[in-house]
This record gives structure tokens, C-alpha cells and sequence, in this order.
């Protein structure tokens, strides 16, 4: 990080802040002189488009605050009262729940990348599992905020899934009524939960730092999976990948602005308009789209102890997979017989998202019990069998190589005085 | 640009299929629904005054006697991007209606005519009365109903409404309602208090009785006085009541769209400029 930097103080008052504090030389070789691939493709932008939204999230969130009342009697009218009254309060609340829909489509995006080009393999497990910290945060966070607006699909959802605890052996119930703080979802639960949804944002902003961290520690990875070997492998951060990451951050900015301003209630459900009722059940409880795939496993087995574990274990599968691919090759893009499974396992998460909206009954049941092991098999048999069977394409020796071949126009590398670099 | 198509499919795909899922499946049950043209549809919608100032009239007419609207309050309707009444009309409407206020220096409740600031009085004082007076139904408030009911889309019209941006499924659903009333098919058995329609999404039989009928209620604008009509405009002027900055929103967002889209473009000449020297 700090190391990647070539800043040295010019000023006095620079210097005096840089021996107590090199915080102007931290900054500068993690976002400005970081050495990083030239060869990443738009799929790597995602990370930006992550942060980006994180932020807008804390924002409309911390000012949503300000006019929300966390309590049951009160949430749903303080939502309607956003909406209506307060200054581009309409404005605020469908940003923050569309970015909620906006965070999972990159966050998607981001993992189905970095299973694709194996960027969990050695060196970067660590910075892998962080980012499965920080998936599993984001939910319990998108969870809690879909309880708050205190709707039907709010409160129902809300039971539905605290109650899966009580599947746990002998310790349930009990775990069930500390969740709730009583015996119902009621004023307790949304208090906590309101709570709990102002905190975890700032525990994923620092999660993101020790993920950004690890993976500015080991380098970035990149298409071709092969390691920077020479400085020509490499360009600075800045402006390099800052215009174009920015770039990337305007283009989803289109699709997320689309939404908000043109289909705002699209994403959510209509139910979540009438106000929670412990008396009626609506006809179906649904978890909003990215929880789906999930959902689908959870339902698949008619146990209820065994849905839950599956339904856990599908996201703990995630956090041993760095050592489950027993492949040399990281990059998924010399792997031939590894493409085919990696998009099948991809038409299979979309597979089970439909399945998951879908009631669990005949035919669905069934399906959903097919891609679940489809699922499940995907890491625990192919992956670690693949390493052993499969013969790898040739791997380039070093990433300009890998970017001559791909149609070069001759011009030396590295060469010709840009005016950006120095 | 080969990876930027790339990625712009994956994402459509994505959004597609994956995002799709959840509207899909609103309500189990499927009923009949017949599709208007509203003037408030599309990237460039507003509403038509005249019809919401015509919906609420059939709202006051022929739906407040057991349908709330407690989320609204008169000055919205003497607001921009709403049926805008002048403030004056507001203001005599508002007289119209007897609110409960207080408490006095005495310590007493008291009535008085209402204001633009207060909201519209609910017809009962819960929901026990509402449902006591009403067969043991409960008619729902207006506020927020034209986004509180979506019947099923199914596939592939969800994937479709991302690009039509078909938001009106709510009005639609409330006009087909309105006109839903019909004879029930041969030799079904109609509970007494009960009626046959054929769009209601909680089931076959509705506790509302026909409210709408040709002539009942006076347009003075020339728009005829048919039940169609009737039924459209108390829809639209639900959909407003729902969603009153609904106008401000569709303005906003285009401004916003030609701003990020020219930003995008010029970020990207940009970004081929710094790398035009490097080989990636």
C-alpha cells in the first residue's frame, strides 16, 4: 500500500504532517501510484461501482433517518410522510431502496467475477473470505431495512425468517424470543433492527478497507490470472483506472437512475404498501429478488432443520472454496471443461431465483431439490475433481504477451511520452 | 468496447432474469384485467387535471361515504402536479368536512369545519365500525391503494415492463375491478351481501356492491357520463393519491438521464485518451 508509493513531501507543512502521520503517502500508493494490471476488463470496475453505491447508501440512509420513527405504530405513517412532505423525501427513500436492488446486481456481478477468473486462489483467499464477510453483512443489512418501512411483506418477512431459528435443536425457541425481544416480531424487533441496519453499513465500510487492503497487498488479480512481472504489466492507478472506473460508476448510474425515476416500485412488492397486520397473512411471502436464490435452497428439503443448515451452508461453502479448487491455472479463461460448469453453476443461480419465487409445491419442489445439488456440487465435486481431470489451454508467460497476441497495433509498450504519466 | 458490449448483455441478462422474479408472483390468483391508456404511462406522463379533478368528484360522490383518503390533506389538492384546484376551491372543499379538534382551554373536544392543513376525515373512527357497518367487510383507505394492489404479470410480461416501464398495473387493476361486475357463470352460488366479479384478486365474491352507474354522478365538462368513465377517472385520481409527486419524479428523471448519459460520453472519449499509448 503505503510502500507502492513514490510521493515524496515538498512542502513544509507536507513534511511535517508525513513524519507523524503518513497518511498523504497511504493514499497515494493505494488509489494514485498503486501498481495495477493493465489488462482488467469491465467486469473489475465493479469494485468502484460497490463503493460508489455503499456511499450513496450511508447517505440517503443517515438523512432517511432523520424523518423515520422506529416504531409500530409510527414506521409505516413516517415512510408514507417521507413521501409526500418532506422535501424530495420521494426522491431519498426510492434512491435508498432501489440501491438496495443496485447494491446486489454489483455485488452478483462482482462474485460471479472473481469465480470466473479464480480470483479466491492463493495468494488472495483472504481478501476472498472478507468479501464473503461483506456479502453476509449486506444481507443481514438488506434484511433488516426491508423490516423498517413496517409493510406486510415487512412484518411477514420478518417472521418468516427470525423463525428459522427456532429449527435449531433444544436452544430454538428460546433463540427465537431473544431475536425478537418478546414473543411476536413486534415493537422490540423493529427497534433492534433499525438499530442494527444504522450500524452494519459502517462495519462493511470497514470490512471493504481490510478487502481493498488485502488485495492491494498480493496485487490485483486480472483475465489472464497470470502475476505482473515487469513494470510494463502495469500502470498507475491514476489516472488509468480512475477515469475509467468512473466511467464504469456513470454507466450504472444510467441503469440505477432508470429505476428510481421510471419503474421506482418495480424491484419491490405491492403488499409492502398496506400497513403490517399481524391478523392477515398475505397470499404469498416472498423475499425481495436477490435473497431468491437462497430461498429456493431453504425450501427445497421439506426439513426445516435441514433447510436451514443447507440454506447457511450454501454461503459457508463460499468461505473454504479458495481450497476446494485444486486447479494450478487460476484464471477460468484457459479452462476449457471449467467454462462449461461455471456457467452452468451461473444458469443455475438464476434457475434457483426463479424457483425461489415460485411457491414450493409440485413440480417447483422438485426442481428446486435438482438445483440445489447442482448447486452444492458445483463446489464440493467439480471443482475440487476438475483440478486433477482437466487439460488447461497454454497460460500466456506474462501479461503483455497475453495482450500482443490479442491484436496489437505495434506501438511499443509503455512508450511514447503520455502526458499523464510522470 | 468489445468488453463494454460484453458487459452491457451480461448486465441485461442479469437484470432480466434475475431481477424479474419477485413482481411475477404478487398474487396467486388469476383474474381478469382490461388495460387502458393512462396520461400518466411512459417516461413523459402526467396527469390529465380535468380527469383527477373529475375522480375526485366521483371519489366525493360515490366512494367517501365508506372509503377513507386519511393520507391526503387539502392543500394537496390545490398542489402542483395534482388535480390543482385554486386555493380557494381548496379551501371550500376542505369547509365541506367536519374534523375533530382540540383539546379547547376548557379541556373539551371540539368540531370544527376543516383547513387545507388537515387531512381528509376517515368516514368511520376504526376499523371495528368501518367493518360493522359494512357486513363484516372492511373498505380499504384510498391513500395508498393504487400501489398496494398489483395483480400477476407472469412470464414474460415482467421481463417486458422493464423496458415499456409499465407501472400502471395498480389503476388498471382498480378500473377492471370496477367494471368486473358481471353475471356469475351458470349455477354458481352467490352468498347473500356478496357480488360476483370477475377481477377481484382476494376471490370470486366481493362484499362491495356495484358503486357505479351511468348518469349518477354530473360531469360538467362534456366528458360523457358513462360507468367506463367513471371507473377511469376515480382510478386515475387514486394513482395520484398514491403517488402525488409522481409528475415531479418523470421531469426530474429525464433531466437526469440526458445529464449522466452526455457524462458518460464524455468520460469515455476521456478514458480512451489516457490510454490511447497503452496496449491492454
Amino acid at each position: 500500500m503505503a510502500g507502492h508509493s513514490n510521493y515524496v513531501p515538498q512542502s513544509a507543512a507536507a513534511k511535517w504532517l508525513e513524519s507523524r502521520l503518513p497518511v498523504i503517502s497511504l493514499v497515494r500508493g493505494s488509489f494514485v501510484d498503486f501498481p495495477t494490471p493493465k489488462n482488467l476488463n469491465y467486469f473489475w470496475t465493479f469494485g468502484g461501482i460497490l463503493f460508489f453505491i455503499l456511499i450513496a447508501q450511508i447517505l440517503t440512509g443517515v438523512v432517511l433517518a432523520m424523518h423515520y420513527t422506529a416504531s409500530t405504530t409510527m414506521a409505516f405513517d413516517s415512510v408514507e410522510k417521507i413521501m409526500r412532505d418532506v422535501n424530495f423525501g420521494w426522491l431519498l427513500r426510492y434512491l435508498h431502496a432501489n440501491g438496495a436492488s443496485m447494491f446486489f446486481i454489483a455485488v452478483y456481478i462482482h462474485i460471479f467475477r472473481g469465480l470466473y477468473y479464480g480470483s479466491y486462489k492463493a495468494p488472495r483467499e483472504v481478501s476472498w473470505i472478507l468479501g464473503v464477510i461483506i456479502f453476509l453483512l449486506m444481507m443481514a443489512t438488506a434484511f433488516m431495512g426491508y423490516v423498517l418501512p413496517w409493510g406486510q411483506m415487512s412484518f411477514w418477512g420478518a417472521t418468516v425468517i427470525t423463525n428459522l431459528f427456532s429449527a435449531l435443536p433444544l436452544v430454538g425457541e428460546s433463540v427465537v424470543t431473544w431475536l425478537w425481544g418478546g414473543f411476536a416480531v413486534d415493537n422490540p424487533t423493529l427497534n433492534r433492527f433499525f438499530s442494527l441496519h444504522y450500524l452494519l453499513p459502517f462495519m462493511i465500510f470497514g470490512v471493504v478497507l481490510l478487502h481493498v487492503w488485502a488485495f492491494h497487498t498480493t496485487g490485483n488479480n486480472n483475465p489472464t490470472g497470470v502475476q505482473p512481472k515487469s513494470k510494463q504489466d502495469t500502470v498507475p492507478f491514476h489516472p488509468y483506472y480512475t477515469v475509467k472506473d468512473l466511467f464504469a460508476i456513470v454507466v450504472f448510474m444510467i441503469l440505477f437512475a432508470y429505476f428510481v425515476f421510471y419503474l421506482p416500485n418495480y424491484l419491490g412488492h405491492a403488499d409492502n404498501y398496506i400497513e403490517a397486520n399481524p391478523l392477515v397473512t398475505p397470499a404469498h411471502i416472498v423475499p425481495e429478488w436477490y435473497f431468491l436464490p437462497f430461498y429456493a435452497i431453504l425450501r427445497a428439503v421439506p426439513d426445516k432443520l435441514g433447510g436451514v443448515v443447507l440454506m447457511f451452508g450454501a454461503i459457508a461453502v463460499l468461505f473454504i472454496l479458495p481450497w476446494l479448487d485444486t486447479s494450478k491455472v487460476r484464471s477460468g479463461a484457459y479452462r476449457p471443461l471449467f467454462k462449461q460448469f461455471f456457467w452452468i453453476f451461473a444458469a443455475n443461480a438464476v434457475a434457483l431465483g426463479y424457483l425461489g419465487a415460485m411457491p414450493a409445491e409440485g413440480i417447483y419442489v422438485i426442481l428446486s431439490q435438482i438445483c440445489t445439488a447442482i448447486y452444492f456440487a458445483y463446489f464440493l465435486i467439480v471443482l475440487p475433481v476438475l483440478g486433477f481431470l482437466e487439460k488447461p489451454n497454454p497460460v500466456p508467460t506474462s501479461i503483455s504477451e497475453s495482450v500482443l497476441k490479442g491484436g496489437g497495433s505495434g506501438t511499443p509498450l509503455g512508450a511514447a511520452a503520455a502526458p499523464e504519466t510522470k | 468496447m468489445k468488453t463494454m458490449i460484453k458487459m452491457v448483455r451480461s448486465l441485461a441478462a442479469v437484470v432480466a432474469l434475475g431481477v424479474a422474479a419477485t413482481p411475477a408472483l404478487a398474487a396467486g390468483k388469476k383474474i381478469e384485467m382490461s388495460y387502458q391508456y393512462w396520461s400518466f404511462a411512459g417516461p413523459f406522463g402526467t396527469y390529465d387535471r380535468a380527469q383527477l379533478q373529475r375522480g375526485f368528484k366521483v371519489y366525493q360522490q360515490n366512494c367517501a361515504a365508506c372509503h377513507g383518503l386519511s393520507r391526503v390533506a387539502f392543500r394537496n389538492l390545490a398542489e402542483d402536479g395534482g388535480p390543482s384546484f385554486t386555493e380557494d376551491e381548496a379551501k371550500a372543499i376542505a369547509a365541506e368536512y367536519i374534523v375533530m379538534d382540540g383539546p379547547d382551554d376548557f379541556g373539551d373536544m371540539f368540531e370544527r369545519p376543516a383547513i387545507l392543513a388537515d387531512r381528509f376525515p376517515s368516514p368511520f373512527p376504526n376499523e371495528q365500525a368501518a367493518r360493522a357497518a359494512n357486513n363484516g367487510a372492511y373498505p380499504p383507505d384510498f391513500s395508498l391503494l393504487a400501489k398496494a394492489r398489483a395483480p400477476q404479470r407472469g412470464f414474460p410480461n415482467f421481463v417486458f415492463d422493464i423496458f415499456t416501464q409499465y407501472q400502471e398495473s395498480g389503476p388498471d387493476y382498480i378500473y377492471s375491478l370496477l367494471m368486473g361486475y358481471v353475471e356469475p357463470p351458470e349455477g354458481k352460488e352467490v352468498p347473500v351481501g356478496q357480488y360476483y366479479n370477475k377481477s377481484f384478486l382476494a376471490g370470486e365474491f366481493i362484499a362491495m356492491a356495484p358503486p357505479l352507474y351511468a348518469e349518477s354522478i354530473e360531469y360538467t365538462d362534456g366528458t360523457p357520463m358513462t360507468e367506463e368513465q367513471y371507473a377511469k377517472d376515480v382510478a386515475a385520481f387514486m394513482m395520484w393519491a398514491a403517488e402525488p409527486h409522481l409528475e415531479d419524479r418523470k421531469k426530474m428523471g429525464f433531466r437526469v438521464m440526458i445529464f449522466l448519459i452526455v457524462f458518460a460520453g464524455m468520460l469515455y472519449f476521456t478514458k480512451n485518451r489516457v490510454w490511447r499509448n497503452v496496449e491492454h
